[in-house]
C-alpha cells in the first residue's frame, strides 16, 4: 500500500504541474496495478486523500471530514457495484444453460410429420419463450393408423419442459400397442398424476385416425375442443369431450368419440395459445379462427397452419402471449 | 393489472376474495396467500372469483393445488362468482365435474 501511495502521489503531482495527456495515461496504467492488487475504490479515495495532504500543507481541517464521508459512500457504492456485477454473471450463466436446455428440448421433442396420399397433415408449434410448453407427436402404426397427440403443459419454462419429457416417454411406451385414445389418456394421467406437484397439469388431445376408413377416434383431457369442418355442410362442429386434465386425480376415465371424415373435410387441433386472445372472448376468438381457416381451406394443411399463425399474429400486433400450436388433418 | 387477495372470516367459513388478473406473473402471489390458510378437516373455504377479470392456466394451477390440498385433508372448498369465461375454462378442463362450483353469487 505504501508503494501505491508513493506512485499515486508522483502521478498526481505531475498532473497538477503539467496537466498533460501522458500523465493521464500513466494514471490509467496505475488503475491496472490497483485492480491486480485488488484495491477497493474506497481505498483509492484514501490514497488520494493522503497524497493531497502531502502535496498541500495548508488544507483546511474540515476537508478531511469530507474525505471521510466520500470513503463511506464509496464503500457502499463498491458493495452495490460488485453485487450487481455478480448478478449479471449469474444471469449470463443461466441464459447459457437455458439455451442448451432449449436445444436439447428441440432435439428430444422433434416429431416428423408423416406423409400419406389419403391424408394431408400440417403443423405449426411456436414457443413464446425459449422452451415450448406445447407438444405434438405423430405416431404412424403399421396397420394403417395415424395417431396424433397434442398437449399443453401448464406453466412455462424448465418445469414444463421436464413434465413434457415424461409425457413423451409415456406416449412412446404406448406407441406400438395401437390402444384406444381413452386408454392412452387413462395411462398418461396415471403417470403424470404420480410425478408432478399439485399445481401442475397437462391438457391433451389424442386422436387415432384410420386411414382406410377415414374415421378419427379421439379423446380429450381438459383440452381446448378441436374443430371439425364438414365440407359438405360448409360448417364447423366443436369436438367437445368432457375429460379431466391429466395429473389432477389418480383414476380418471376418458370417453372417446368417432368422427368420419369426407373428402375435403378437416380437423383442426389447437392449444389455448391460439384461442386465448386477451380482451377478446374465447368464443369470439374461436369464431375468428374458424373464419380464417375457412378462407384458407383450398390450401394444403401445412400452408393453412402457417397462414393462420401469420394472420393471428398480425391481428395481435405480433405480440402473442402463449405457446401457439395448430395441427390440421385434412382429407 | 394487480392482483388482490382478501380474507374474510364468517363463522365457520373462510371467504377468500380474489380480485384482478391471475396469470403467470400474479399466480405465485395468489399461491403464497393461499398457502397461509391453515387446512384441517373442519375447514370450509370459499373462493370468491367474481372480481377476477382474467385467469390463465397458471392461475388454474393454483386453484387445482389448493383443491387437492383441501381435499386431502377432508376439508371443503367451494368456488363462487365465476364469470362466463371462467365457467367455460372450468368446464373444458373437466374441473367443474370435480369441484364444488356455484355458478351465480348474489352481489351484496
Amino acid at each position: 500500500m505504501k508503494q501505491l501511495l508513493i506512485d499515486y502521489k508522483q502521478i498526481l503531482s505531475e498532473y497538477i504541474t503539467n496537466r498533460e495527456e501522458q500523465t493521464l495515461y500513466n494514471g490509467q496504467n496505475y488503475v491496472r496495478q490497483l485492480i491486480q492488487k485488488n484495491v477497493a475504490p474506497e481505498d483509492l479515495v484514501n490514497i488520494h486523500r493522503k497524497a493531497v495532504a502531502d502535496i498541500y500543507s495548508d488544507l483546511p481541517e474540515t476537508l478531511s471530514h469530507a474525505y471521510d464521508f466520500l470513503i463511506e459512500v464509496m464503500v457502499q457504492f463498491g458493495l452495490k457495484t460488485r453485487e450487481h456485477q455478480s448478478l449479471l454473471i449469474q444471469k449470463e450463466e443461466l441464459r447459457i444453460e437455458m439455451e442448451i436446455a432449449a436445444r436439447i428440448q428441440n432435439i428430444l421433442l422433434k416429431t416428423a410429420i408423416p406423409e400419406f396420399n389419403k391424408l394431408d397433415i400440417g403443423m405449426i408449434s411456436k414457443p413464446i419463450r425459449k422452451m415450448n410448453g406445447d407438444y405434438v407427436q405423430f405416431i404412424h402404426h403399421e396397420q394403417n393408423y395415424l395417431s396424433v397427440a397434442v398437449a399443453d403443459v401448464v406453466g412455462k419454462g424448465v418445469p414444463a419442459a421436464l413434465c413434457m419429457s415424461m409425457l413423451k416417454n409415456g406416449l412412446e411406451t404406448l406407441e406400438y400397442g395401437n390402444y384406444d385414445p381413452s386408454y392412452i389418456l387413462h395411462v398418461l394421467n396415471r403417470i403424470i398424476e404420480k410425478s408432478v406437484d399439485d399445481g401442475m397439469f397437462v391438457s391433451a388431445f389424442y386422436g387415432r385416425y384410420d386411414i382406410e376408413k377415414g374415421v378419427l377416434t379421439y379423446s380429450s383431457a381438459g383440452h381446448e375442443p378441436a374443430l371439425y369442418f364438414s365440407s359438405k355442410f360448409g360448417s364447423y362442429v366443436d369436438l367437445e369431450s368432457k375429460g379431466l386434465l391429466l395429473g389432477v386425480m389418480p383414476e380418471v376415465k376418458y370417453p372417446q368419440f368417432n368422427i368420419k371424415l369426407e373428402e375435403n373435410d378437416f380437423i383442426m387441433i389447437v392449444t389455448d395459445g391460439v384461442t386465448e386472445i386477451r380482451d377478446c372472448d374465447v368464443i369470439e376468438a374461436r369464431s375468428l379462427l374458424k373464419e380464417i381457416a375457412f378462407s384458407l381451406r383450398h390450401l394444403s394443411a401445412q400452408e393453412m397452419c402457417e397462414k393462420i399463425y401469420a394472420e393471428l399474429q398480425r391481428i395481435q400486433d405480433y405480440n402473442l402471449n402463449d405457446d401457439f400450436t395448430i395441427v390440421i388433418l385434412k382429407k | 393489472m394487480e392482483l388482490n387477495v382478501l380474507f374474510h372470516k364468517e363463522k365457520n367459513k373462510l371467504k377468500v376474495i380474489i380480485e384482478g388478473e391471475v396469470d403467470t406473473f400474479t399466480a405465485p402471489k395468489l399461491r403464497d396467500q393461499l398457502d397461509t390458510i391453515e387446512i384441517n378437516p373442519h375447514v370450509f373455504i370459499e373462493l370468491e372469483l367474481s372480481q377476477v377479470v382474467y385467469m390463465d392456466s397458471t392461475g388454474l394451477g393454483v386453484i387445482v393445488a389448493i383443491y387437492k390440498k383441501v381435499t386431502r385433508q377432508n376439508g371443503n372448498l367451494k368456488l363462487v362468482g365465476l364469470s362466463n369465461r371462467l365457467k367455460r375454462l372450468f368446464a373444458i378442463t373437466g374441473l367443474s365435474e370435480l369441484m364444488n362450483i356455484e355458478a351465480d353469487v348474489k352481489v351484496v
